[in-house]
């Protein structure tokens, strides 16, 4: 059960994220800020639209946004948010970070598929960035599957659960660093990608979608605020894991998670939201040095579950 | 059963070859094609059946003078004949319309060169096992061959895969005769019983190691492979990629595992380096190819290294560990799985290079409506590829992360360091893999043509279609029901099988579960789902067709699109160091003002580095030597009979000291 209530709390709740983050910098930045409901007024309006096919696109071009939004969905009800009690055999980690990035392959066959310089560029550029950030991930997925000897999700956060000293570990916090580097990275926020930007010389997930419209644009940033949300929601349930479910809880417990989701969910998002105000955007061929960081951390953090085990 | 059934595999292969030398040529690919993949059927049936519990020996003395051979059936063996016979199906099916236009020589050694394979995971002595590894070089060698009279690139990768395969070849004979010296008979079973001293059992392993990782395409002595494959035939690119390679994996197991019967942990770990060495090396050269046969070649080298590095940990845990037994079996999936995509991906590039003539994917393009059959094949054969689900490629990928996972607690330092670094490894491959085959499918495949044979480009005959339409079952089935082959494949290892369960695969003596079925599923369903709440909300659902964006500045042309050597641009910069690109920049003036620029060339090459600094330099230097040998001969016959004379005098003169 609980994994159909975490996508409806994710379906609902993203683009709400997304406009809290957004009203989060607007205030930092001095302006007034459009409020906390826009992205959901935003959507409403991109559905109403009429559906466009730019010349020469084909059916890559109309599935990406569907398979995006599907792997989103997919993995939002894998995840552990609510409830260690998970789908057996897709919470897998390894598997739910396969899933997103079959997402953002299809986003980047779309962008190549229009055939405009702007959609080789960001399709280029997403799958570098991709590439890159495969091996933190999974490394750091292997520094926290040493403890639960799982890689199961439900398992992971479970175990933390129990234990909940072994989170100030030093396993724990080099892998915690480690793993927000390669959200960021991963949802292209800042320094690595800007949501806001169009400038040409600076867009990776902007460009491959600039020739979507109408419905396909409202699910590409419908997913995109899902997926935020689902890493952002991960993040929390493996390093602070409190509130959480086990199987079999009642309605209430069920209901008090669900809220302290919310709760950790935002207060990570107003974080994010906060210190991008204070930082640039990294130069693209800097990000490797980035994510290069975050490879060694997680690396650190597999050696210490070993050697201060 | 098992035996009938191998036999008539090997005899069906032989009767084709005499069959395509006298047919007429209008029935020649016909009757080869679909003989090849009626050989490999049965091979398919013989090796399941060994796998299913069926065995089988036989002894024929008056075949070979000397030492006659003696084949055996048993699984490991069996799972290899299972593999080869499943792509010479697909190949064999192919080649009906692929290979009309090839010469009766060419088409009559396909059946023998499958034979051959067959042949070889079955021979159960050191003389039976080097003859049928000899015959598959030669007809391998005959068919890379095949085109040489239109390409003079072909005679260059034929003279390195010759050589290659020799040397490598000379290796495993030395290792071998050297063993079978030590134990006192050349038969497999003698072998196993024997005792060597710890230093020859180096000796043997390290010879073997050579030989047999060269055929697999193993860093660094991979250079002929991507030269090779894109040069055969596309069926022929596609039984060497997903099934000869895979006998060098074969030879590593059999010698390390079977007949040496494990060793000391650092020859594993060798293995598991240069596994891990070749998985990185070949998938970064994949990722800047643009020749779209090149870049399935280096993704060959990528993925055997992936299973080196399985085997190498299934050595390094040791006999009998559960952690073994999920390596091992994790590499033979993965084996298995390569060949599936592998063969799809071949023959599909086949499928380009026929009708539009290139296999530049930077003249590619636009594909998808001129062939839309091969697209959606190309496509499926990339998803396997690049190791995400629901691709078969990814199941294997877990399993071998599982293995090594889990290893941490019990293996000591040298796998705690060398575990979280292979797992880094392999996910970094596996995201350079992506890039790789969003590379080769979105800039191959999609958008418009980039080139005149991209945009002329027609749909490929039934018999071809039939051919990869097969490959694209199989890896969906293996993909999908994994659970299917898994039982069979843990055959190989005495006790519990490593992965158990048919939905959800579940492993045995560690946790992990997954299911790619479910997997599938969930995603399907929740492409239904959007769908059906994107017809119940959206008010406007014709679909109109815009114009691209096109910053104002008038329609696009082809030459503005991203090509595969700008896709990978930025994977070139961030990896600098290593790939060591070359450019060349080339300013002609006129001729009246130097300050006038007449013309700009600029040439940007991406040399294979390995081939660069390790090979070149001994080339060059044996050049040399053969150059300055010359002098000796300058044809005088005095000076040779000078030669003779000071040659017996020195040979009297240290007999005279020796005695």
């Amino acid at each position: 059960m609980t994994p159909l209530l975490q996508v409806i709390l994710v379906v609902l709740g993203a683009p709400l994220l997304v406009g809290m983050m957004r009203q989060v910098r607007a205030r930092l930045e001095g302006r007034a800020g459009a409020g906390v409901l826009q992205p959901w007024r935003d959507l409403r309006k991109l559905v109403r639209k009429q559906p466009i096919t730019p010349d020469g696109t084909g059916w890559v071009f109309r599935m990406a946004p569907l398979v995006l939004a599907a792997t989103a969905l997919v993995a939002a009800a894998a995840v552990p948010l609510v409830s260690t009690e998970s789908m057996a055999g897709v919470s897998d980690l390894f598997a739910v970070v396969a899933l997103l990035a079959l997402g953002s392959v299809t986003l980047a066959l779309g962008g190549l598929d229009t055939g405009t310089a702007f959609g080789g560029m960001g399709a280029s550029r997403e799958m570098t960035v991709l590439a890159l950030v495969e091996p933190t991930i999974l490394v750091s997925v292997f520094a926290l599957s040493v403890r639960a000897d799982s890689t199961d999700l439900g398992a992971i956060v479970g175990y933390t659960a129990e234990q909940p000293l072994t989170v100030v570990s030093p396993v724990s916090l080099l892998a915690a660093a480690a793993l927000a580097i390669v959200t960021i990275a991963e949802t292209g926020r800042i320094p690595v990608d800007n949501p806001a930007t169009h400038l040409e010389l600076t867009m990776i997930h902007e460009a491959m979608i600039l020739e979507y419209a109408g419905p396909d644009l409202a699910l590409i940033e419908w997913a995109s605020a899902a997926r935020l949300s689902v890493l952002l929601g991960l993040l929390a349930s493996l390093f602070a894991p409190w509130g959480i479910v086990t199987a079999g809880a009642g309605v209430v417990a069920v209901l008090v998670a669900m809220v302290v989701l919310v709760v950790k969910v935002a207060v990570l998002g107003a974080l994010l939201a906060a210190g991008e105000v204070f930082m640039a955007k990294l130069r693209l061929f800097r990000i490797p040095e980035l994510l290069a960081g975050s490879f060694v951390m997680a690396l650190l953090a597999v050696a210490a579950s070993f050697f201060l085990a | 059963m098992t035996g009938s059934l191998f036999v008539a595999a090997l005899a069906v292969c032989v009767v084709t070859t005499v069959a395509a030398l006298v047919v007429p040529s209008w029935l020649r690919s016909a009757v080869t094609g679909w003989g090849t993949a009626g050989g490999g059927a049965l091979g398919v049936a013989a090796g399941a059946s060994t796998l299913a519990g069926g065995r089988w020996a036989a002894w024929l003395p008056e075949v070979l003078p000397l030492a006659g051979v003696r084949l055996s059936l048993d699984p490991l063996g069996g799972v290899f004949v299972a593999v080869t016979g499943g792509v010479a199906v697909c190949a064999g099916i192919y080649a009906v319309g692929y290979a009309r236009e090839s010469g009766r020589v060419v088409q009559a050694t396909l059946p023998l060169f499958v034979a051959s394979m067959l042949l070889v995971p079955a021979a159960a002595t050191v003389s039976t096992l080097l003859v049928g590894w000899e015959l598959m070089a030669l007809t391998s060698l005959l068919l890379v061959l095949a085109e040489h009279a239109h390409r003079a690139e072909v005679g260059r990768a034929g003279l390195w895969y010759a050589v290659m395969t020799h040397l490598g070849f000379v290796a495993i004979l030395a290792g071998l005769a050297f063993f079978a010296a030590g134990a006192g008979g050349e038969a497999f079973d003698q072998l196993r019983g024997a005792t060597l001293s710890p230093a020859a059992r180096n000796v043997v392993f390290l010879a073997t190691l050579a030989g047999f990782a060269s055929k697999a395409g193993i860093v660094p002595l991979h250079v002929w492979l991507p030269r090779a494959h894109p040069e055969a035939p596309s069926h022929v690119s596609a039984l060497m990629s997903a099934a000869m390679v895979n006998l060098g994996v074969y030879g590593i197991a059999r010698v390390g595992l079977d007949l040496l019967g494990g060793g000391p942990q650092w020859w594993w770990l060798v293995v598991l380096g240069v596994g891990a060495l070749s998985a990185l090396f070949g998938i970064l050269q994949a990722a800047v190819s643009t020749d779209l046969k090149r870049l399935l070649g280096y993704s060959t080298t990528e993925n055997m290294g992936l299973v080196l590095v399985g085997v190498g940990a299934a050595g390094f845990f040791g006999p009998g560990s559960a952690l073994a037994a999920l390596a091992l079996t994790a590499a033979v999936l993965h084996v298995v799985n390569h060949a599936g995509f592998k063969t799809l991906l071949f023959l599909s590039a086949g499928s380009v290079l026929r009708a539009t003539g290139t296999r530049d994917l930077d003249a590619l393009g636009g594909l998808r409506s001129r062939m839309p059959y091969t697209t959606v094949l190309f496509a499926i054969g990339a998803l396997c590829a690049s190791a995400l689900p629901p691709g078969n490629g990814f199941v294997s990928e877990w399993l071998l992360l599982q293995s090594l996972i889990h290893a941490l607690p019990s293996s000591g330092v040298a796998g705690a360091i060398t575990m979280p670094l292979a797992v880094g490894v392999i996910a970094l491959s596996a995201g350079l893999a992506v890039a790789t085959f969003v590379k080769a499918f979105g800039v191959g495949f999609l958008a418009r043509p980039r080139g005149s044979g991209a945009e002329s480009a027609t749909e490929s005959p039934p018999s071809m279609l039939a051919g990869m339409g097969t490959a694209a079952a199989c890896c969906a089935l293996l993909a999908l029901a994994p659970a299917a082959v898994l039982p069979g494949l843990s055959a190989i290892l005495p006790g519990a099988p490593a992965v158990s369960g048919q939905v959800a695969l579940r492993l045995n003596g560690v946790l992990g579960t997954i299911s790619p079925v479910l997997i599938a599923g969930s995603l399907v369903l929740a492409v239904a789902a959007l769908l059906a709440v994107l017809r119940l909300i959206s008010t406007r659902r014709v679909r109109r067709a815009a114009r691209l964006w096109d910053c104002g500045a008038g329609p696009m042309s082809a030459r503005m699109e991203y090509t595969a050597t700008s896709f990978a641009e930025p994977l070139q910069r961030v990896f600098d160091d290593v790939l060591a690109p070359e450019s060349d920049v080339d300013v002609t003036p006129v001729r009246e003002s130097a300050y006038l620029v007449e013309r700009v060339r600029f040439q940007a090459r991406i040399p294979d580095r390995i081939e660069h600094r390790l090979y070149e330099p001994v080339l060059a230097g044996l050049k040399a030597v053969g150059r300055s040998a010359r002098v000796l001969a300058n044809g005088s016959v005095h000076r040779y009979l000078a030669y003779g004379f000071y040659a017996l005098t020195g040979a009297l003169i240290v007999l005279a000291v020796l005695r």
